[in-house]
């Protein structure tokens, strides 16, 4: 409504108004505006990304800054694509991003189903379930370890208080069938909530009146739930993988505190193995081609999932 | 908006509760359980089976926060009673304090690390935010999406050259280097929130502000700002939880000077072994503020952790 009158007084668009009074012009002031955070990220992210580029091409080690630097072209790529320990950590970063995804979503979508029954202190029981995704990830790693320990740590003892085993014959941490398994629990138990909130926001945008159609059409529940609800959460349910998914496949702080990588390296997900060849064996290029590799594996995985999330939510 | 039209029956709505209170009794366990060890001899930590009854202590507490040693007989005998209750509570083991841990130090980076890029988040983000949400800015989308992009990359892809590029520039394990990369980390996070709390406000306000005679700048901070004030708040909330709660570029840029409290607490060892106490004494102090922050943030939580790409 001001708008319009504005519009009527002066004649002209807010933006010119603007210009006519005094100090800067909205142009000017735009770019001052925008300019210090782009430059920052310019600096802080850009320009190490591009020099991890050119890094990739070499033969340089961070500890050994005195020794010739060579340009060996594609050879780290190339022995990186051909090392079979690579592929290994590849497997079980793909095993743990499975598993959590699947996990997160059944429950992160059955705990979103059932809060929208709209129960009495829902909202406070939401919130102590959020609570998790808050912490830091290595503090939490670092005390589930202690969780974790047979005997003395509260998983084993419930575990085996449930079905009856003995809490010290197993180690989650400790075996390498189970260290998996011990990731996968405790990324889990951090975010599922997170899912559960983005279906929630799902589920409450759904209008009711989709329902009371249906309700008219005489469509049983079962089908309500297959035909409206599923397809209408699905956009929000996508979006969360996204997120998921981009966040696992760079996981590092809660597995390093939590298993290390070990036992062997079964729990080696490709950050941790990275973060091996770039700080502790100190092959500078043969890494940076490695950072390379993953972050086009990720911004390209990520490209073609938003064109499918797309298409969905345009459906 | 209700979600469904036949409001839930008594029997379902009943079902619904005891699935949800029963998932949030069981994930709130861990944390219970690591606040109640905090309070726990390190003896009564270390129990089998893991007990749930014990006499609180505040020895895990005085650990954390200092070192201790263990002396001989002759030596204990030599340094006199214990004076205070700290005093006497490691003397029981035959032990005496040696001075402050680093757990205070290392508390204090996290502090002012993490209130430092906050601040400098918010300032950059609430000038960049505005500009995307009032002004025509040339490829607005492009440089949008290019800000979100910076949050997809791993740590440790860039952490060689910022490791490189800060000792040159001697920013290596200072405060301002950790300030300057936890605000470009948090950057996008910032810009993109912020754009959302903007975009909500309508644009008459500052219309007429701009008749009265005020400045674009005058009426961004008299008009904008004051009506911002809660989505600043609460994005700043944010960038300091994730500031707070980071890892990776701290266990790697950092080794003393300005180490932050998560690459620390698991490194908290006892006189013998780990002692359990003193690090779950160390979690608890660095978790509560942020479980704090989360049951203050509720309404914001959703927007926050997505970017703004989600609403409730």
């Amino acid at each position: 409504m001001l708008k319009s009158t504005v519009d009527r007084v002066a004649g002209a668009t807010p933006h010119a108004i603007a210009k006519r009074v005094r100090g800067l012009s909205d142009r000017s002031l735009a770019w001052l505006f925008v300019a210090p955070s782009i430059v920052l990220l310019l600096a802080v992210n850009i320009f190490p990304l591009i020099w991890t580029v050119r890094l990739s091409f070499t033969n340089f080690r961070v500890n050994r800054p005195n020794a010739e630097v060579e340009f060996v072209g594609l050879k780290n790529y190339l022995s990186i694509l051909s090392d079979k320990d690579i592929w290994l950590t590849m497997q079980a970063t793909a095993h743990f991003l499975i598993w959590t995804i699947v996990l997160q979503v059944l429950i992160g979508f059955s705990l979103a189903y059932l809060i929208n029954k709209k129960f009495r202190g829902n909202d406070l029981w939401t919130t102590i379930i959020v609570l998790p995704m808050m912490l830091s990830p290595a503090v939490v790693g670092n005390f589930w370890t202690f969780l974790y320990q047979p005997q003395i740590g509260l998983f084993n003892y419930a575990v085996g208080f449930l079905t009856g085993a003995d809490p010290s014959s197993f180690s989650m941490i400790g075996d390498v069938s189970l260290a998996p398994w011990a990731i996968i629990i405790v990324d889990t138990w951090m975010w599922t909530p997170f899912v559960m909130l983005i279906c929630l926001a799902g589920l409450r945008s759904i209008p009711s009146s989709i329902y009371e159609a249906a309700e008219c059409d005489r469509a049983s529940k079962w089908r309500q739930f297959w035909t409206i609800t599923i397809p209408l959460v699905l956009p929000f349910l996508m979006l969360a993988v996204l997120f998921r998914g981009i966040e696992n496949f760079k996981m590092f702080d809660l597995v390093v505190q939590l298993t290390g990588g070990g036992p062997g390296s079964i729990t080696e997900l490709t950050s941790i193995n990275l973060k091996r060849e770039a700080f502790e064996k100190w092959r500078t290029g043969y890494a940076s081609a490695y950072a390379v590799i993953l972050f086009v594996t990720v911004f390209g995985l990520a490209s073609i999932y938003v064109k499918a999330l797309n298409k969905v939510k345009q459906r | 908006m209700s979600y469904s039209v036949t409001e839930p029956s008594r029997r379902q709505k009943w079902f619904a509760g005891i699935l949800v209170v029963g998932y949030a009794l069981i994930t709130i366990l861990p944390l219970v359980w690591i606040i109640a060890t905090s309070f726990k001899s390190p003896s009564d930590a270390i129990a089998y089976p893991p007990k749930t009854f014990f006499t609180p202590t505040v020895e895990g507490y005085v650990n954390v926060f200092t070192t201790r040693t263990r002396l001989t007989e002759e030596q204990l005998q030599a340094v006199g009673e214990p004076q205070t209750w700290y005093d006497k509570l490691v003397r029981k083991d035959g032990l005496v304090i040696s001075g402050p841990s680093r757990f205070a130090e290392r508390f204090t980076n996290s502090v002012i690390i993490g209130f430092g890029s906050t601040v400098l988040c918010i300032v950059l983000g609430t000038a960049a935010a505005y500009a995307f949400s009032r002004f025509k800015v040339p490829l607005k989308d492009d440089l949008l999406f290019f800000i979100l992009s910076t949050r997809m990359m791993p740590p440790i892809a860039v952490a060689i050259p910022i490791f490189l590029m800060f000792r040159s520039l001697g920013l290596n394990d200072t405060h301002a280097g950790m300030i300057l990369l936890y605000t470009a980390v948090n950057l996008s996070l910032s810009v993109w929130l912020l754009k959302g709390f903007i975009d909500e406000i309508p644009v008459e306000y500052e219309e007429a502000a701009l008749i009265d005679g005020y400045t674009r700048f005058q009426a961004f901070y008299k008009v904008v700002l004051p009506q911002a004030a809660t989505g600043i708040a609460s994005t700043a909330i944010f960038c300091l939880i994730f500031a707070w709660n980071e890892y990776a570029f701290a266990v790697l840029l950092t080794s003393g000077n300005a180490q932050t409290a998560p690459p620390f607490i698991p490194t908290i060892i006892g006189v013998s072994g780990q002692d359990w106490p003193a690090v779950a004494a160390g979690a608890t102090l660095f978790l509560v503020p942020v479980m704090v922050f989360t049951i203050l943030l509720r309404k914001h939580l959703l927007r926050g952790i997505t970017f703004g790409a989600v609403r409730k």
